[in-house]
């Protein structure tokens, strides 16, 4: 490194290739994306937010709400399932027998004590599942084996991973699930709960706005900061206003005065009910629980 | 060489040189540090009574945090760094600073830019994106600022007298390229109107943050430790060879990490980061032996001083990369995603890194350029203990309590979300007093560069004030030179 040209030149290189490979490349291969098919439906993924959830994601950047809380969940592998839903004209003792019988199937070998200890704890009554793991051949050997003797089961993927078990998402982010988001907000910290999937968790818009001016009247301990900003404390008039937030006592204005939502408050609730990653995508996918489990 | 260079006849004139350029640089950024380090503990303070700052919105953690975040790197890291290096290459160079008046005004531009960000971001208008949340405005004008910096430090280090170039030249002068491509990429596709569509607004936002705050801030504070470190430990740079393998190695492979494990894009983004932080350990180590190898002996007597900050500022660069280049290891991503811990990684970057090196430099060279002594050289000595105790209780409990947390939060089956948290807000807590400890220290800088620059007005006031009310003497006395300002 001789001049100053010289050491010019090495680090536009050495910028240079990792900003072709890190934006450019990404910018090729994602920047013209468009919505995927859901798998096995006709639908697409995503959806535009309608009106209200749209300016919500406007409030939900202004308070910097990301600070706290990712939309972004991971998952560390799937599971193949296969669950029995259904006996048909056999009875549970007989059915087990059957099982254990399969065992000396080449395929089921590998894994007979799993299903078979996973028969152990079953009261009888279905469903119950059969077998959960990696190997996608127990599950179609199974269910081949099973369907003569007129049981009925169900096999299915399933997603795992901490935050899956947390219910925070039934699958992986993937990146088809921002396409609309502007900005894209995944977060980096976990001080609250993921939010990829609240719209599902907490469906109730009024929890969310009560949970919005007074955290704690809802999730004990929460860290949460009360945003009574986006509220407004006013006098009754000749009756409630019809959107006044229920509060229990301890959190509820002094009488005569009532809480109700601005706009904005409004919209970041509407927002957040709009965060329902529950597509299956061909990236990532997995089985929709319709049955009763 | 640049044991060499103190020999020169001219330093002072050198020093002169950069004096009201420094002045606007260090003064600001003193100023924007004890902002950055306030709105950081009102932000914590969220996690201590979360409904302090319940009906204020500019106070709550979202937009505090972001706001103490942005001032600590916008406000106080890069402007303190420009000002060191247009000190060092005019050092370096043998000459005085070119076009010294340009960086006067890209300093106050610089400043003005990072008071409308971070208004922008306390009264909500934050872009959302982390590392460039300030508007276009602020955005331009930092650019701009920049720039004219650039252009400055560029034409003093063409001016040299000798044309061989110091390794810290290499350093620092690459980091003129990488802020000004990187800050312009990120705003171009972030802040404009037409953002690219998904997560690639992300991944472009990773690339940014990592070529800053990892890249930028490596480059910087390594090409400042290495012009100091020889110098206070009285012998040259150990090795020039593997200073130069670390140097490229580290723009070589530093400038791919920084998509998280976790990301939701193709596998093949987070897999090349990973790749690439491994390869960074490289860097890392060169640099951990050259630093070693120059220091020597020296390397763990901690006193007080300038030396003693660099060598802080150098140790936590090693610590803190290493705990970085950790964040893309898949397994241990896997407990430290989403958690204090890089939270703290990151505080630990910009304030036990970056700040630790800015101070010591700060603190070795205003004297200099003021050509007068500090005037609460204690506060100097006090402040880099209080600097150096704050940095490591706030960021030990973080990283601490974020891999609890971490580790409770891998625990679904067992353990709740809520307890998950709760084990790392007592780390949390603790944190806190290191902020306090920091802001402190910062207070003290802030007095030491505010009275000095108090007493150069006012001595500069009362030369004026001579000069009008001197009778009609001889014109040369009217004229207020520069040598005899110290009052």
């Amino acid at each position: 490194m001789k001049t100053g040209l010289s050491v010019f030149l090495v680090s536009f290189v050495a910028l240079g290739a990792s900003w072709l490979g890190l934006v450019y490349g990404p910018l090729k291969q994602l920047g013209g994306a468009k919505q995927t098919v859901i798998l096995q439906s006709s639908d697409n993924w995503p959806q535009q937010r309608t009106g209200e959830a749209t300016l919500g994601l406007q409030v939900y950047r202004a308070n910097g709400c990301a600070a706290c809380h990712t939309e972004q969940v991971r998952q560390t592998g799937v599971a193949n399932e296969i669950v029995l839903t259904s006996l048909g004209s056999n009875n549970a003792v007989d059915f087990k027998e059957f099982i254990k019988s399969l065992m000396i199937v080449p395929e089921l070998l590998n894994d007979s004590n799993t299903i078979v200890g996973n028969l152990d704890p079953w009261n009888g009554q279905p469903p119950v599942t059969l077998y959960s793991g990696q190997d996608s051949a127990v599950v179609a050997t199974l269910a081949d084996k099973l369907k003569p003797a007129g049981v009925k089961t169900e096999s299915r993927i399933v997603a795992t991973g901490a935050d899956i078990d947390r219910g925070w998402g039934l699958r992986q982010s993937v990146a088809a699930d921002y396409l609309y988001d502007q900005p894209v907000q995944l977060g980096s910290l976990r001080a609250g709960p993921d939010l990829t999937m609240i719209g599902l968790r907490e469906p109730d818009m009024n929890w969310q706005l009560q949970h919005l001016y007074a955290p704690r009247s809802l999730v004990k301990d929460s860290t949460m900061p009360a945003f009574r900003y986006l509220f407004e404390v006013r006098k009754i008039g000749d009756k409630p206003a019809p959107d006044a937030l229920v509060l229990p006592k301890e959190f509820a204005p002094t009488d005569g005065m009532e809480v109700t939502p601005t706009t904005e408050a409004r919209q970041l609730a509407a927002y957040l009910m709009s965060l329902k990653a529950n597509a299956p995508l061909y990236e990532a996918p997995f089985t929709p629980v319709t049955a009763a489990k | 060489m640049n044991t060499d260079e103190t020999k020169s006849f001219c330093t002072t004139g050198i020093d002169a040189s950069c004096r009201v350029p420094l002045l606007a640089l260090f003064g600001g950024a003193a100023l924007w540090l004890v902002l950055g380090l306030g709105l950081g503990l009102a932000a914590a303070m969220s996690f201590h009574a979360p409904d302090m700052f319940a009906g204020c919105a500019c106070l709550t953690y979202g937009h505090a945090q972001a706001a103490a975040n942005d001032l600590l790197l916008y406000g106080f890291a890069i402007p303190a760094t420009l000002g060191v290096m247009l000190w060092i290459f005019a050092r370096l160079s043998q000459a005085p600073l070119a076009l010294p008046i340009v960086p006067v005004v890209a300093a106050n531009i610089w400043h003005l830019g990072v008071l409308i960000g971070t208004a922008a971001i306390l009264m909500g208008d934050s872009s959302g994106y982390t590392w460039l949340e300030y508007p276009r405005v602020a955005a331009v004008l930092l650019f701009a600022a920049f720039m004219l910096i650039a252009v400055s430090a560029a034409a003093t280090m063409g001016f040299r007298r000798d044309r061989s170039l110091y390794p810290s030249h290499w350093f620092l002068f690459a980091a003129l390229l990488w802020f000004a491509w990187a800050y312009s990429t990120a705003n171009l596709f972030l802040i404009s109107g037409h953002p690219p569509r998904g997560v690639v607004q992300a991944i472009i936002g990773w690339w940014f943050a990592n070529n800053l705050v990892f890249v930028w801030l490596a480059l910087t504070g390594i090409g400042i430790a290495f012009y100091f470190l020889p110098k206070f430990a009285g012998k040259p740079l150990a090795s020039s060879g593997l200073t130069l393998f670390a140097f490229l190695t580290l723009i070589l492979f530093g400038a791919w990490c920084g998509i998280p494990r976790s990301a939701p894009a193709p596998a093949w983004l987070p897999a090349t980061s990973t790749f690439a932080a491994m390869l960074s350990l490289i860097p890392v180590l060169a640099i951990a032996m050259v630093s070693w190898k120059t220091v020597g002996s020296a390397g763990f007597s901690l006193g007080g001083g300038p030396f003693g900050f660099i060598k802080f500022g150098t140790l936590s660069f090693v610590l803190s990369a290493v705990l970085y280049i950790g964040e893309f290891c898949p397994r241990h991503s896997l407990v430290t995603d989403f958690t204090w811990y890089n939270f703290g990684v990151t505080q630990w970057q910009l304030l036990g890194f970056a700040g630790m090196i800015l101070c010591g430099a700060i603190y070795h060279i205003l004297p200099r350029v003021m050509e007068k002594e500090l005037p609460f050289p204690k506060f100097a000595k006090w402040s880099f203990f209080v600097f150096a105790i704050g940095a490591l209780v706030y960021v030990i409990p973080l990283l601490i309590g974020g891999t609890e947390q971490g580790l409770k939060l891998r625990d679904a089956k067992n353990v709740a979300f809520a307890d998950a948290g709760a084990a790392a807000l007592m780390f949390f807590r603790i944190s806190t007093t290191g902020q306090i400890l920091l802001l402190l220290g910062s207070l003290l800088l802030l007095l030491n560069i505010l009275v000095m620059t108090m007493q150069w007005k006012l001595g500069l006031l009362k030369t004026a004030i001579a000069a009008v009310k001197a009778p009609l003497e001889t014109s040369d006395a009217l004229r207020p030179d520069q040598g005899e300002v110290k009052s």
